[in-house]
């Protein structure tokens, strides 16, 4: 195993993960490698179905089982393979070291329980807390992340919070213990425009004071534009590039990169004009090739041998990687 | 604008829906979704409704098309009166309004074949023959870029964007001068909904068709969008033409819901104004400024309980003149 730069924090390398289903096995998420940077964010995006959901849950080892599985690749985090380790050792890395925010605050907090016993739930699997340690630690979360009077709220039920508080309730718990690395899946996708920018925010200025790295998922380019470091594209189940931020933004190389970034409306943009679009649509799991697999969308004559045969992902300036496939990413 | 009648126009429309508690589930308080709202659409034009969750933007949309009954105030279209109509009397009417929904997943009858949906409208009204209206309905899935095979088809077999062609194909079939857009793309990839906001707009040319379009995305609905109306907790604070509420937001939810959105270029430093809470319950708002108590500006007594005038600062530019939030 290779030693990792003391930089990178957690290294995703050729990640495969595949589904049993009724037709058969399905690679949701083919070969997918990145890099997560000591206290830095690194944004993965992608429409529905590109894998980034999966890639997220791979890490985390929380596949729904027993259909999904990990068949190939590495995920290193402190020198540990976590897609081998025993599920064991993954449960105390899970929620303590590693932690996740999940997009719809609603459904990731248990309607039954109180906030402030949801939150102390992870403090007291992790650590040697008594109650009333844990439950003190539980409303001062929810102080940090701007719960107006906490222990009121701590003695509450998700129902009784806003959509914007139930998502920092759900931030309370992800950072509770201190994590080094949050993966958050879509944290703003279910909030108003307002609120969303009340929740960037706060991650940012947790980030900012807790020193962790943080993995953003999400569809929505402007986010990315504004809260990452690194962004990775993603495109049925594969990275098709990788880049610093203003990099991508800047001199978007494959084809895909560059017609999301052409299709979305723009404030500045001259308004009732036809948009870019990109023709069709996402293909199936199922009708996935080996080669390139924007090829039909791309609008652009591909030979036999591109569609069969994988292009690997190439460094073309530093730090900027594309899949080299050469009718993508020519002009 | 255009000194013609307007295509429709409501007048201090309300829709308050009862809450129920005690015993006897009596009415105890109002929720007060849509609170005087007066607005225009001209023919051809597409006005862009704005706002975030709760603000009552979809009840207005609803209220329009006569899904309800409004509490008070007047729906014309056309300089017809809509409030008060019975079923029978707005039947008519019915065919010149119609509505696209957000979930194409949910809108759409999950064992009916596409052809039986977009045929529904021609049945309902008594049109055309059977074999006209297949005529038809191949006709209209060609309009908005499906294959004739479709009608054969069942809406499981179609994406996200196929499905919300075929409540458009179905919204548009009694050719209609006015649809009701709600959230038309906010279910849809990035890529989809450029496809599905090209074709709306391509509709709007050839069919000289009219649109409210209510969405939370105001890149989209800027894009869109002649006008714009910004509605908070049940009523318009600011209404202007489309470059203008951007260029020169009045009213400080204005300003506020234009710095929120994330712009998609990294080296744009973005000068927010973050609001305090959320969008306060439209159960028994104040009478007067609905965002005083999110604007972080002291507003003085007689402001919580008299309601500033909607005032026309420059020509089509209307804002609710509360002193404070105009700064004014």
């Amino acid at each position: 195993m290779a030693e990792l730069d003391s930089d990178i924090l957690l290294r995703v390398s050729d990640l495969t993960t595949a589904f049993d289903t009724d037709a058969g096995q399905l690679t949701a998420v083919d070969g997918v490698s990145f890099d997560v940077r000591r206290g830095r964010t690194l944004g993965i995006v992608g429409e529905s179905g590109c894998g980034k959901s999966v890639t997220a849950m791979s890490i985390m080892r929380l596949l729904p089982q027993p259909m999904g599985k990990i068949l190939d690749g590495e995920v290193l985090f402190d020198g540990r393979n976590l897609a081998t380790i025993p599920a064991e050792d993954m449960r105390s890395i899970r929620g303590n070291r590693i932690s996740m925010i999940f997009q719809e605050p609603m459904t990731a907090l248990n309607p039954v329980h109180r906030i402030g016993k949801q939150i102390c739930e992870g403090l007291t699997q992790h650590n040697e807390l008594s109650p009333d340690e844990a439950w003190q630690k539980a409303v001062e979360m929810l102080e940090k992340v701007g719960i107006p009077s906490p222990e009121i709220r701590a003695t509450e039920y998700p129902h009784q919070l806003s959509g914007g508080m139930r998502q920092r309730v759900v931030i309370a718990i992800a950072l509770a213990c201190g994590p080094e690395l949050v993966i958050a899946d879509e944290p703003t996708t279910a909030l108003d425009v307002t609120i969303q920018a009340q929740i960037l925010q706060l991650i940012n200025n947790l980030q900012r004071d807790l020193g962790m790295s943080v993995m953003l998922i999400t569809h929505d380019l402007g986010v990315i534009a504004e809260t990452c470091d690194e962004v990775c594209v993603m495109y049925a189940g594969r990275v098709v590039e990788r880049a610093p931020v203003r990099e991508i933004f800047a001199n978007p190389r494959h084809a895909y990169t560059q017609g999301l970034l052409n299709s979305i409306p723009r404030l500045d943009g001259i308004p009732k004009t036809e948009l870019n679009i990109i023709d069709g649509m996402v293909p199936a799991l199922s009708e996935l090739k080996p080669g390139c697999r924007f090829a039909s969308r791309s609008g652009r004559e591909h030979e036999p041998e591109l569609l069969v045969e994988r292009q690997p992902l190439n460094e073309i300036t530093p730090g900027h990687w594309v899949e080299a496939c050469p009718v993508c990413t020519r002009g | 604008m255009n000194n013609g009648t307007p295509i429709l126009s409501t007048d201090e429309l309300r829709m308050h829906f009862p809450v129920k508690g005690g015993v006897f589930q009596r009415a105890v308080a109002a929720c007060k979704a849509v609170d005087g709202v007066s607005l225009t659409i001209e023919p051809g034009e597409t006005l862009g409704l704005v706002g975030e969750s709760g603000c009552g933007k979809s009840t207005l949309g609803k209220t329009i098309a006569r899904l309800y009954e409004p509490t008070s105030g007047g729906i014309a279209f056309e300089g017809n009166e809509l409030a008060g109509l019975s079923r029978r009397q707005l039947k008519p009417f019915r065919r010149e309004i119609q509505m696209i929904f957000q979930d194409p997943y949910e809108s759409l009858n999950p064992r009916h074949t596409v052809g039986a949906i977009v045929e529904e409208p021609f049945v309902i009204h008594k049109m055309g023959s059977r074999s006209e209206r297949r005529q038809w309905v191949a006709e209209l899935l060609a309009k908005v870029g499906l294959p004739e095979s479709a009608a054969q088809r069942y809406p499981f077999e179609f994406s996200g964007g196929q499905r919300q062609r075929i409540g458009i194909a179905r919204a548009i079939a009694l050719k209609p001068r006015l649809l009701i857009c709600d959230e038309p793309v906010s279910a849809l990839d990035v890529s989809i909904q450029s496809q599905v906001l090209n074709l709306l707009m391509e509709l709007q040319r050839e069919m000289g068709l009219s649109y409210l379009f209510i969405s939370h995305d105001l890149a989209v609905v800027k894009h869109i969008s002649d006008r714009i109306a910004v509605m908070y907790l049940g009523r318009i604070v600011e209404l202007a033409p489309a470059e203008e509420i951007y260029n020169n937001p009045v009213h400080a939810y204005t300003k506020a819901l234009i710095s929120a959105i994330p712009v998609p270029d990294p080296t744009h430093v973005p000068d927010r104004v973050i609001l305090e809470g959320d969008v306060p319950t439209p159960i028994d708002p104040p009478d007067g400024c609905r965002f005083a108590p999110r604007s972080g500006a002291e507003h003085a007594p007689e402001m919580l309980t008299t309601l500033a005038p909607f005032k026309e600062i420059s020509p089509g530019h209307w804002v609710e003149a509360c002193p404070v939030c105009t700064g004014r």
